[in-house]
């Protein structure tokens, strides 16, 4: 996705899908409510979010320190650790530890890592089967379609779809009805199955804990620890922003991610594991851990823009956004939606991949206000703008940018000089006149200005501007010192 | 109390009645109002739209403008504008590398204010004499919300006002889809939210919908015209200035 048009033009798209639209609203206006009350519950909310940003922030500055400690830990445990540049490093390296299991097939927890380098597409290219595990993300790789959201990826389609869906795919479901037990029990059974034979899990990671080595998954249904503990080998897939330095650290991401992400006290399942377990035995045989770079590294470098690192993934910015609600999560073109999305996608695939995605916000700032662990994403994404428009001119302004350069350039021209602006005032509203009816602008008028037109009103110029008025009156005289032109 | 009136571009060209209430109800107050003519834009389309680098000169042409020792406060009816000195500021000063800039704008925001926060927070007043029979819903713009913080101010201050019918709005904390740009980039979707801030308004059954920023409520009031609503976007500072 590339250009400056290309959310809006997915969201074109979105805007008509009545179904999705429907939806998204219930959907986060449910979850909202359920967020609010788990976090009105909490006494010392702000204090608790405060100490996780600061967790996060003090994290990365030594992120090499902890992830070498992390490394160490693990190996001691009996587990592998290999370091991958990018996903392409990170899929090979998976790849080979299938192969050298002996299997070609996978069982996988629910993981954003793993999507965002396309880990399923690449094992399928190699002859390995990845079975998702997660009841959603089941939902959309039968249907051969992407998630929308981060934690409901499946938020898009309801249940007549799915019940559709599983009568095709999975085994015995003829009888299927679309009532929600009916359709979980029917993944149920499938899963089982999957579960009993399949030797290889691979998994994301939540967090992971340098000082001990131990690496955390978050989930609601269970299905990701059958993942974890049931096969022989278990790989785990994680970005290298995931590390914490302790355990304390970790108490307090655990009581900020359940109550932001689905308004719960606590999630249902939480695993920990440290390598592999010998004594008795216990679990996997082998636990590989891969570090994944994949522009995270470059992200840490913008001072700004790091911030994005610090996300733990609870997705209450994508439910509080009301772009998000009304595009859903296609739109942003990347596994990774809403404004999260908005400011982690273009710096960890590279801002001229993503070039539409900073201007994909009103700035309204909701996010910012329920993100746990207080990412200012609004200062993100307009630091980000700026890039884009910084990187535009050292590419020499194609395409269409450089209109709105042109525009913006002469604003600043006008804005930096009292005469100029005050000609511009005149001008505005003599060039009105033309395009003008009973005060409004006539709603037929070609660029930005059409782009406004097309759905509001917009009044002409006061007849007599503020400063006009201001000059007007008697002993209204300008403050010493300022009345010339500037 | 001295004050200079920081109108913004916005209200001085297309809405010069909410800086005259502005004055109105400055001096009904009994403080003198100035208006540094010099004043044009503080630059916030510019550094919004990724075009820091030009809006940085704005900042500083902002500071020289208003940085007069003579004025005790410098008032704005825009919870927008006020939050850019205040936020976005002190990150254009270390964006052009400009540590005298950065020193004078720390001098500086503390006097900065957008007028329902100077009125209630800074001079203590919620009654300003005004009347207003109409029947009136509140939509917090988010920057003044978000950023500034106004929390209740507006509202006391409608509370005050007499005759008035004030109506709670639905999900008014929502955005109403303009933010800058963001409402001609991304018309379509800043469209699907404006058309939920109108339904909410209509719901309310007010006749006009007020706000702190012009800007919000030159979107919300051009979604009303254009659904020929006959209901009307009125800045609070009108408002308060009406009717005594
Ligand atoms: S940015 Fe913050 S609110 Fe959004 S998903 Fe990440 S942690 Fe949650």
């Amino acid at each position: 996705m590339s250009g400056t048009s290309s959310f809006s033009e997915a969201a074109h798209v979105a805007l008509s899908n009545s179904q999705q639209r429907r939806n998204l609203r219930q959907a986060t206006t449910s979850i909202r409510a359920k967020r609010d009350a788990a976090v009105g519950e909490v006494d010392q909310w702000e204090a608790l979010r405060e100490e996780g940003r600061r967790i996060k922030d003090r994290t990365m500055r030594h992120l090499d320190v902890h992830l070498e400690r992390l490394e160490e830990r693990v190996t001691a445990a009996g587990g592998h650790v290999h370091w991958a540049r990018d996903g392409d490093e990170a899929n090979a390296i998976v790849t080979r530890l299938v192969r050298d299991a002996g299997s070609d097939e996978v069982i996988k927890v629910k993981s954003m890592t793993t999507a965002e380098i396309g880990l399923n597409e690449a094992l399928a290219r190699a002859g390995i089967v990845a079975h998702e595990t997660d009841l959603a993300e089941l939902v959309i790789q039968l249907a051969d379609d992407r998630p929308s959201h981060i934690l409901v990826p499946a938020i898009h389609r309801n249940r007549a779809e799915i019940r559709t869906l599983f009568r095709r795919h999975l085994a015995d479901t003829e009888e299927l009805t679309d009532d929600p037990a009916a359709l979980a029990e029917a993944a149920r059974r499938h899963l089982r199955r999957l579960f009993l034979s399949v030797d290889v899990g691979v998994s994301g990671a939540n967090f992971a804990i340098a000082q001990t080595g131990t690496i955390c998954v978050v989930e609601s249904e269970g299905n990701g620890r059958m993942c974890t503990t049931l096969p022989q080998t278990l790989i785990t897939v994680m970005g290298i922003e995931k590390v914490l330095p302790t355990v304390a650290d970790l108490d307090v991401m655990l009581r900020l991610l359940p109550r932001s992400s689905t308004g719960e006290r606590m999630n249902p399942y939480t695993s920990l594991w440290t390598g592999v377990a010998d004594d008795p035995p216990d679990g996997p045989r082998a636990f590989h851990l891969v570090l994944l770079d994949g522009g995270r590294t470059e992200t840490l470098a913008d001072e700004i823009g790091r911030q994005a690192l610090h996300c733990i993934r609870c997705s209450a910015c994508l439910n509080i956004c009301p772009v998000y609600e009304r595009t859903g999560g296609h739109a942003y073109g990347s596994p990774y939606p809403g404004p999260i999305g908005a400011i982690l996608a273009p710096q960890l695939a590279g801002l001229r991949d993503h070039t539409s995605l900073p201007w994909a916000s009103s700035l309204c700032g909701a996010c910012y206000e329920v993100c746990p662990v207080k990412i200012d994403i609004p200062q993100v994404l307009v630091h980000l703008r700026g890039r884009v428009v910084r990187q535009a001119k050292q590419d020499g302004w194609r395409g269409r940018v450089a209109g709105e350069r042109l525009a913006m350039e002469t604003m600043a021209r006008v804005f930096a000089s009292r005469r100029r602006y005050e000609a511009a005032q005149r001008t505005a509203r003599v060039t009105a006149r033309a395009v003008t009816r009973d005060g409004l602008v006539r709603p037929q008028l070609p660029g930005p200005l059409g782009a406004w037109l097309s759905s509001r009103d917009l009044p002409a110029p006061a007849a007599q501007s503020f400063r006009e008025w201001w000059r007007a009156q008697p002993d209204q005289s300008d403050p010493d010192g300022h009345g010339g032109a500037a | 109390m001295r004050i200079a009136l920081f109108i913004t571009c916005l209200s001085d060209t297309l809405f010069p009645d909410t800086g005259r209430a502005t004055v109105d109800v400055l001096r009904r107050l009994g403080h003198e109002v100035v208006f540094p003519e010099a004043q044009t834009c503080c630059g916030q389309m510019h550094a919004n739209s990724g075009y820091q680098v030009e809006a940085v000169p704005l900042a500083r042409r902002f500071v020289r403008i208003f940085g007069d020792p003579s004025f005790d406060a410098i008032v704005t009816p825009s919870g927008s504008c006020a939050a850019m000195v205040h936020e976005q500021y002190p990150r254009l000063a270390a964006l052009g590398d400009d540590a005298r800039l950065a020193d004078a704008i720390a001098e500086l925001a503390p006097r900065v204010f957008e007028l329902s926060q100077f009125l209630v927070d800074r001079l203590g007043v919620e009654d300003v004499g005004a009347v207003f029979p109409h029947r009136v819903t509140y939509h917090p713009t988010c920057h003044s919300l978000r950023l500034l913080k106004v929390a209740d101010a507006p509202l006391r201050l409608l509370r005050a006002v007499r005759d008035i019918d004030l109506v709670e709005l639905p999900a008014a904390t929502t955005c109403c889809g303009f933010g800058g740009t963001f409402a001609i980039k991304n018309a379509e979707t800043s469209t699907a939210m404006l058309t939920d801030k109108v339904s909410a308004v209509l719901h309310t059954g007010a006749e006009v919908c007020t706000g702190l920023d012009n800007s919000c409520l030159l979107h919300i009031g051009g979604g009303l015209s254009r659904q020929r609503s006959g209901v009307r976007a009125v800045h609070l500072a009108e408002i308060l200035a009406s009717g005594a």
